[in-house]
């Protein structure tokens, strides 16, 4: 069919504006901000060519003063460090569960759809307010029960590196594994029929189906499950600022949360960038390989 | 099939976990009937005797603006997802019928930016923004559009190419030009995509935090994540007007759930397998 380019660039202009004008020039234009010495206000900011990048991997703990209150910055390279961690460890597990809930709620058991329902209910709430929730659970509950029965390992929650990583952990995966399960049931009722009615005649039992059907043939849909777990841990704020603050010790700052206070806290937008652009590199490098490596494992049938 | 004794076991699992998902809720809702001394005493109990208040609900309902914020909250998402929904539908839809080299490259344009984390274009874009002083609602609004017409028009990309061409031809004969075209025959058809297209901006829009407290500078425009923000910084160390105001925030969506679950479940669905 024949569309005019007027009538084309009709239709397409208002997304493409928007989009030109929020996503598209500011990532040219952050670029270039990325190599000054922006502060936010001044009118002129002056070219500092690579500084900001070499600061980025260089600079030890950062102090500075915002109005009258000190404000101290993690290193970058922790942070970075820790993002990846926390990255590793939830994919990991938000998926492992989420494939789990997925096997639980799509083998015929009566009331499957009210577990669905229960296990997805977390993701329709903002990560700001599961932070807060979640809060209060690790500092009051934890303690309550660990004094209680004097378990020991529950209490002081969230005051120690290792403790606030775990926390952020738990808070993402009670999030997200609703929400990979809702992509792995999808890839499991796609699996064609037949191959499970060839097990049954074969005498396959579950596990034998789970290995040599299931899984395989899941693998394919985890190609999504993954880049969205990997991409989500990465740039986490909310759950961050609102769980742990980046505390204890700064030590769970991660990526989103160091460029936001890098830039608004201590008023180095420059800065800011340099790690923004950093984080952009790193988030679209990531994905980019984990996409084409699943892709290569995936089978068709 | 499953076996008798099999079955068994796997719903008491079942059970069991979802009590588990669900434990973090219970321990909202009756921590939020106590008063600051009941929350001390026991957190995991029911709320009992003279540690039993009601009052934390108004206080925390009027010191929220709740009505206030559902308003901005739900102004500002449905306005966006209208948006979003109409130009991103517009836009794949001419970019499948034309086969040209720049509706290629402004579709792949889209597709490339899915990667770019917002905290890489944050900075820029609110500086951008509030030099063209457009901020606040109208702005916030125009800013959601551009970033909600990636995945947007990614889905109704993939559908639109599933779709026959025959009725848009039926139609040109029939004389309709392109706009006529496009609101009397394809939207209609787009049904079941829009649906997902709605439930995942409307998921997202309700519950952003960054781009809001970035944007919205007047107090009585705050939406109800920023409201939050600043509430929870108010009463972190009193728990039980926390907790009351947290309960609160998070009803809407809970109600909403219950009435629209399947075609969330379906949206959440068809917007992963693409």
């Amino acid at each position: 069919m024949k569309t005019s380019k007027l009538s084309f660039g009709l239709f397409v202009a208002p997304c493409l504006i928007a989009f030109l004008l929020v996503v598209i020039i500011p990532t040219f234009s952050g670029i270039l901000m990325s190599f000054t010495d922006w502060n936010g206000i001044d009118a002129n900011p002056n070219f500092v060519g690579l500084t900001n990048y070499v600061k980025a991997f260089t600079d030890d703990m950062v102090t500075t003063k915002f109005l009258t209150v000190e404000f101290q910055m993690p290193r970058f390279i922790n942070v970075f460090l820790f993002t990846a961690e926390f990255a590793i460890v939830s994919v990991i597990l938000i998926n492992a569960i989420g494939f789990g809930l997925a096997l639980l709620v799509t083998r015929g058991l009566k009331g499957s759809n009210i577990l669905r329902s229960v296990f997805f209910i977390p993701n329709l709430i903002g990560g700001l307010i599961l932070g807060f929730l979640w809060q209060f659970i690790f500092t009051k509950v934890f303690n309550h029960i660990g004094d209680t029965y004097g378990i020991e390992f529950l209490k002081g929650w969230l005051s120690t590196t290792g403790t606030g990583f775990w926390g952020l952990v738990i808070v993402l995966s009670w999030q997200m594994s609703g929400y990979m399960m809702i992509i792995y049931i999808a890839a499991i009722q796609n699996i064609p029929s037949s191959l499970f009615e060839a097990a049954d005649l074969d005498g396959a039992n579950f596990i034998l189906k789970l290995k040599n059907i299931i899984v395989p043939l899941v693998a394919q849909a985890s190609t999504v499950g993954l880049f969205l777990t990997l991409s989500n841990a990465f740039k986490l704020f909310d759950q961050n600022l609102a769980l742990t603050n980046g505390g204890p010790y700064l030590s769970t700052q991660m990526l989103a949360l160091n460029i936001y206070r890098t830039a608004f806290v201590m008023q180095d937008f420059g800065q800011g960038q340099a790690k923004a652009v950093i984080f952009l590199i790193a988030v679209s490098a990531i994905t980019l390989t984990q996409m084409s490596i699943s892709k290569k494992k995936e089978v068709e049938f | 099939m499953e076996s008798k004794k099999n079955k068994i076991i796997l719903s008491i699992v079942g059970v069991l976990l979802a009590l588990l998902f669900l434990s973090p809720f219970y321990l909202v809702v009756v921590n939020s009937f106590k008063t600051m001394k009941g929350i001390f005493i026991n957190t995991n109990a029911l709320p009992f005797g003279e540690y039993f208040v009601l009052s934390n609900y108004p206080i925390a309902f009027e010191r929220l603006d709740f009505l206030m914020a559902i308003k901005n909250s739900l102004t500002i998402t449905i306005v966006s997802t209208v948006f979003i929904v109409l130009f991103s539908s517009m836009a794949a839809w001419v970019l499948v019928r034309t086969k040209t080299w720049y509706s290629n490259f402004i579709f792949m344009l889209f597709a490339a930016a899915m990667l770019i984390p917002f905290q890489s274009v944050m900075l820029p874009l609110v500086s951008l923004m509030g030099k063209l002083n457009f901020l606040n609602p109208p702005g916030l609004i125009f800013m959601y559009v551009g970033f909600g017409s990636s995945l947007s028009i990614i889905l109704y990309h993939g559908f639109i190419k599933s779709v026959p061409l025959e009725l848009e031809e039926a139609a040109v004969i029939d004389g309709c030009n392109q706009f006529q075209i496009y609101s009397i025959v394809v939207f209609p058809l787009l049904k079941p995509i829009t649906v997902t297209v709605t439930i995942l901006n409307v998921m997202w829009i309700w519950n952003d935090f960054l781009l809001p407290q970035l944007t919205i500078n007047k107090p009585e425009w705050a939406t109800i994540p920023l409201k939050m923000f600043f509430f929870f910084g108010q009463y972190s160390k009193q728990w039980h007007f926390a907790l009351a105001g947290l309960l609160i925030t998070m009803l809407p969506v809970i109600i909403f759930y219950f009435f629209a679950q399947k075609q969330i479940v379906k949206g959440v669905m068809a917007g992963s397998i693409k």
